[in-house]
């Protein structure tokens, strides 16, 4: 196997080569190499097919901003589509294919788009799909959807992890070149607390892709021995292959860490990427700057590449995209990328200069003033056609143009908090404004300090300073010796002609886009970049906005500053989901509460229903029940002949202590509090400032100065939230104080004739059970089991005899299986949540169903609960007009006529005649359940004066599910409605 | 963002849960000649400044304190933090108790 473009020397390993594919074929490369550097080492110019013309492309440029060869990295659920091949670090056995193609990459059927570039401009789908109406669906969509978009995705599931990381640190400093290690070195040795973050796997910057010395020897060199010295510091954190994507608010930035992305698996345990994120104290930018091309006819050929890149591939990697390269360059930097090809013996057929005044350059021939008008190659450039001064056509024959147009610095994070970049006019290129992020400085090429020198110095001086506003004093070290060269260039973007010349490499955006996007008066650059989708590919065009802004300030004959640039938002490069996600995926994707007696349930084969965080048993299905429905009515049946019991730990507990508890509860609760007595429970109704209902629940008095209130599952912390408002924000000299114990106590509802009989063997003798002595609504604190602390209230929501008993959580377990024992000669059972519904329902008690976020006191019928003598939370707006008329909706029960119907929640109710629609709606059904109990579907329903219509029929229906049932208004209390069971 | 708890320092936004304007405090007297109005304007009606805002923020993951965090909606600037019931306090809010009474 051949390297056939493969150079001496480089920062790779040529003893320690590797084995890749792309495309199915087997190539060599060799530690140290990328995708793209490996590729070109091998003769590989053609790598990907452009997104919409399907054109044939290959690499550009060497780093993070590459457009084009973006090709699908590894296979099944690792497959990650979209790679750029620029910054893929060659590992053996990678895997690579083009993407965007079909059949292969030389032969695309979908290159016929390219014939039709003409009707493919920008604004083509804005233009074409517009009639008729009725194509949009059906045709036009799915043909965009399939024709759409780059890689693919094999739909299997990711099966490596992501994990978040969190960093503190004086400093900051983002980019390892020139700049950042001398800024680092700086601070490192001043003993900040520093973190050095580069996206590059080696770190050094250009530094690695230049033959200039720094400090007697060559910039790798150096920037190797800092690498060594800061490694060695306590206090300096290296981070490589991590991109700083995002400056947030007040010092934070997000990073993403490729910690296995090098490798064909991450070993076991450790994750592919990690996102941290960084608070920083003081930051500094010195991310580089980014080439930028000059479009002419045709410019988007495999081996048309920027020249520092050709350069970086030729010192760094020691490969080059043919043997034969020509530059096109409007500066002296272009300059630089010849005299190295040439000492690396490529040779360089001519520098073509647009300059009349281009210094003279060795071993190669130089045209000044001269352009390159147009190229040839099919998959790969052959030539290029080259205007000299004279006007003279000539054809130079060459397999890779090094193309140079001047050095943007990569202000992008600067931009990240709205700051705007200002124009510079000797760079010919925007830099960072004043309004920075908080605490970032920056320094090097980011700042547009060009030169190896002026880096060095920006580093240094950005550290001192840096620190300095921390109060540390750091010396200034002496700069090694470095270039320090002037900038001198022309600015030029584009050659006229008439055939296309490309900006956007990856969204196929030609400068005749812009210029139409101009004629129809898309002119602001806002505009401008969502009309012809320029910059808004995946490299969210950091090598084409420039191009473009230029082509429209021409054709406004405003100035670049004048026409402006689009504002830069995080991620600088892409983030994958995988990495925004971590941990938080499936199961993990949320916190799960398990209530204590979750492993006693698993045991009883109990199945399971999420409910907000939490994990309740739904029902438990005994040997023999083949549906769901025979396993909820046993439950309740059982429960309402002898005795049953249910896990309530999930309602939320607030404990209410001090001085002036009860006066605090009667501005939370609509209801009277303040007289409730001790060792007393009340049911209390709390509204919203607005008047509308809340939350439920009930409110025990275990002291003169204690209270525990429940909430309901659902609203437990908003509750919270808001009494701690009422108490800090409203009343903050009310002596009282509050805490969640919601996970504090495990509870239990034992429901049922026998419920008494039950906890007398469970409750410790010396307290009395009897009705006279612990009576309905009473509460009290108590001892269970010999001794165990325990708290016991008589309330329920089942309509039975019943009380829920509390004990410290680590005794929940315990509990359960002790309430099950004592229960077995009552054949007690245990119950869910969905008997819990139905018997609630068949008691006529409102819940989440009813509570709905519209409903006031009236509608629930609890309109007398609502005190007219306090204030509280919602008494002015629960009396205003509107929420008390006379036709307001009325919570009433519902039966179908005939016991065999369904009662669907959610169906609206209409007259038993007439029309079907919004404006003759009578109300709506919020809950429904089979009660076992009656033999038949029952409901509760809103109704419009609902409490007036006892005994009226109405028809309840769906028009989804074609249902139109007939209905009669009953009283919501199916059970019992004089409450004699719940106070036998 | 990172908020300055006067009592805990600086926290990450993260931990909080966000409100709104702090002028929510300033509940009317429920016993006051125009409450209908006055709690409708209460509850209803905000300033939405381009600049300085004074606003409620709840350190729901760590010590419950209602904070008033001064902060510049454009810049995200925070000027200053300060304890909801000092400054319900200061904005003479008590019991509740004198409300309705003549002064």
């Amino acid at each position: 196997m051949t390297q056939r473009n493969r150079l001496t020397g480089g920062l790779v390993d040529q003893s320690n080569p590797l084995n890749f594919s792309f495309d199915g074929k087997i190539y060599q490369g060799y530690v140290g190499d990328t995708l793209a550097s490996a590729l070109l080492a091998n003769g590989v110019r053609l790598m990907g097919r452009s997104f919409k013309y399907h054109r044939p492309r290959g690499v550009v440029t060497a780093g993070s901003e590459e457009p084009n060869a973006l090709v699908e990295l590894r296979s099944g659920g690792r497959q990650e589509p979209n790679t750029r091949a620029t910054t893929a670090e060659l590992y053996g056995g990678l895997d690579a294919n083009s993407q965007n193609r079909w059949p292969s990459l030389k032969h695309d059927m979908m290159a016929i788009n390219d014939r039709f570039s003409n009707f493919l401009t920008a604004g083509f789908y804005y233009k074409t799909f517009m009639w008729p109406k009725a194509f949009w669906e059906k045709i036009y969509e799915p043909i965009i959807r399939k024709a759409a978009g780059l890689g693919s995705l094999t739909g299997a599931a990711d099966p490596d992890l992501y994990d978040k990381g969190f960093l503190h640190c004086d400093l900051l400093i983002v980019g390892a070149g020139p700049a950042g290690l001398m800024a680092a070195v700086t601070a490192g040795r001043a003993g900040a607390q520093v973190i050095l973050a580069d996206e590059d796997f080696r770190m050094g910057g250009r530094l690695n892709s230049e033959t200039h010395q720094v400090g007697g020897m060559p910039g790798a060199d150096w920037a190797a021995r800092v690498v060594a010295e800061l490694a060695a510091m306590g206090n300096v954190r290296l981070m490589a292959r991590s991109t700083v994507f995002g400056a947030y608010d007040h010092g934070v930035y997000g990073v993403l860490e490729r910690v296995a992305d090098h490798i064909a698996i991450p070993p076991a345990g450790k994750p592919r990427q990690i996102l941290w994120r960084i608070y920083s104290k003081r930051a500094i930018l010195c991310a580089g700057a980014t080439e930028r091309s000059i479009a002419f006819e045709n410019n988007d050929r495999p081996g048309v590449m920027m020249a520092g890149a050709v350069r970086a591939y030729a010192n760094r990697w020691a490969a080059t995209p043919d043997q034969n390269i020509a530059i096109f360059t409007n500066n002296d930097d272009g300059h630089r990328t010849a005299a190295d090809l040439i000492a690396k013996g490529v040779n360089v057929p001519a520098v073509i200069d647009i300059r009349p005044d281009a210094p003279k350059v060795e071993g190669t021939e130089l045209l000044t003033g001269a352009q390159v008008i147009g190229s040839k190659g099919r998959l790969g450039l052959t030539d290029v056609s080259v205007r000299l001064a004279s006007g003279e056509i000539r054809r130079i024959s060459c397999g890779a143009l090094a193309v140079s147009g001047g050095w943007n610095p990569n202000v992008h994070l600067t931009c990240h908090q709205r700051g705007r970049p200002t124009w510079n006019e000797g760079l010919a290129a925007f830099v960072p404004g004043n309004s920075l992020p908080m605490g970032m400085s920056v320094a090097g090429a980011a700042l547009g300090d060009l030169s190896t020198h002026g880096a060095l110095k920006g580093g240094a001086d950005a550290a001192v300073s840096a620190l300095a506003d921390l109060g540390i004093t750091a010396s200034r070290l002496v700069l090694p010796e470095a270039e320090d060269a002037p900038i001198r260039l022309t600015p030029f973007w584009h050659v006229s002609g008439t055939g296309r010349a490309w900006l956007d490499l990856q969204n196929d955006v030609t400068v005749k886009d812009v210029k139409l996007a101009h004629q129809e008066n898309f002119v602001s650059v806002e505009h401008l970049k969502r009309y012809t989708t320029l910059g808004m590919a995946t490299d969210q065009g950091k090598t084409s906005n420039m191009g473009a802004l230029a082509v429209m300030a021409e054709m406004t004959g405003k100035s670049i500053p004048e026409t402006g640039t689009t504002i830069f938002r995080p991620p600088y490069t892409p983030v994958s989901m995988g990495a925004l996600a971590g941990r938080s995926v499936g199961k993990e994707f949320h916190p799960t509460r398990l209530t204590p007696s979750h492993h006693w349930a698993v045991e009883q084969g109990a199945e399971f229903v999420e409910v907000g965080n939490w994990l309740r048993a739904q029902w438990f299905p005994r040997k023999g029940e083949t549906h769901w429905r025979e396993s909820v009515d046993r439950e309740v049946t059982q429960t309402r002949n002898s005795v049953g019991i249910c896990d309530v730990t999930t309602l939320g507990k607030i404990d209410v202590q001090g001085a002036d508890a009860a006066e605090f509860l009667n501005k939370i609760y609509a209801n009277a509090f303040a007289k409730l007595p001790v060792g007393k429970v009340r049911y209390g109704l709390m509204l919203r400032e607005d008047g509308i209902a809340a939350d439920d629940g009930t409110a025990a008095r275990l002291a003169e100065d204690h209270f525990v209130v429940t909430t309901t599952t659902a609203n437990a912390v908003t509750v919270y939230r808001n009494m701690e408002f009422a108490r800090q924000c409203l009343w903050p000299d009310l002596d009282v104080q509050l805490i969640s114990t919601t996970e504090a106590w495990a509870q239990y509802a034992v429901a049922g004739p026998n419920a008494r009989k039950l906890l007398q063997k469970i409750v410790d003798a010396d307290f009395d059970l009897a009705n006279d002595a612990f009576p309905f609504m009473a509460c009290g604190e108590i001892t269970v089991c010999g001794g165990t602390r325990a708290r016991l209230f008589r309330i329920s929501f089942s309509g039975e005899l019943a009380y829920e008993i509390a004990v410290p959580t680590r005794y929940g377990d315990a509990m359960i299986r002790a309430l099950m024992a004592a229960g077995e000669e009552f054949d007690a059972v245990p119950y869910g949540t969905e008997a819990l519904g139905v018997m609630r329902i068949e008691k006529g008690h409102a819940a989440g169903n009813e509570l709905n976020g519209t409903t006031t006191a009236l509608n629930l019928g609890l309109d007398r609960m609502v005190s007219g003598k306090k204030d509280f939370i919602g008494a002015v707006l629960s009396k205003r007009d509107g929420m008390n008329t006379d036709d307001a909706l009325c919570l009433v029960g519902i039966r179908p006529v005939d016991a065999k119907d369904r009662v669907p929640a959610g169906g609206h109710l209409m007259a038993i005649s007439g029309p079907v629609d919004a404006a003759h709606d009578q109300g709506y059904v919020t809950s429904a359940a089979y009660s076992p109990t009656l033999n038949s579907a029952i409901g509760l329903a809103f109704v419009k004066g609902g409490g007036e219509r006892m005994g009226e029929r109405l028809r309840l229906v769906n028009p989804l599910e074609g249902i139109g049932t007939l209905v009669e208004i009953v009283s919501a209390h199916f059970v019992d409605p004089e409450g004699e069971k719940l106070r036998g | 963002m990172i908020i300055n708890h006067p009592l805990l320092g600086p926290r990450d936004a993260q931990e909080f849960t966000y409100l709104g304007d702090a002028a929510l405090i300033n509940r009317p007297d429920w016993t006051s000649e125009n409450a209908l109005r006055e709690f409708h304007d209460y509850l209803h009606l905000r300033d939405n400044p381009a600049g300085e805002h004074r606003e409620l923020w709840f350190h729901e993951q760590g010590d419950r304190s209602w904070l008033v965090v001064t902060r510049n909606t454009v810049t995200h600037e925070i000027s200053k933090v300060e304890l909801a019931c000092d400054v319900a306090r200061a904005s003479g809010r008590s019991t509740g108790r004198d409300e309705g009474q003549v002064a």
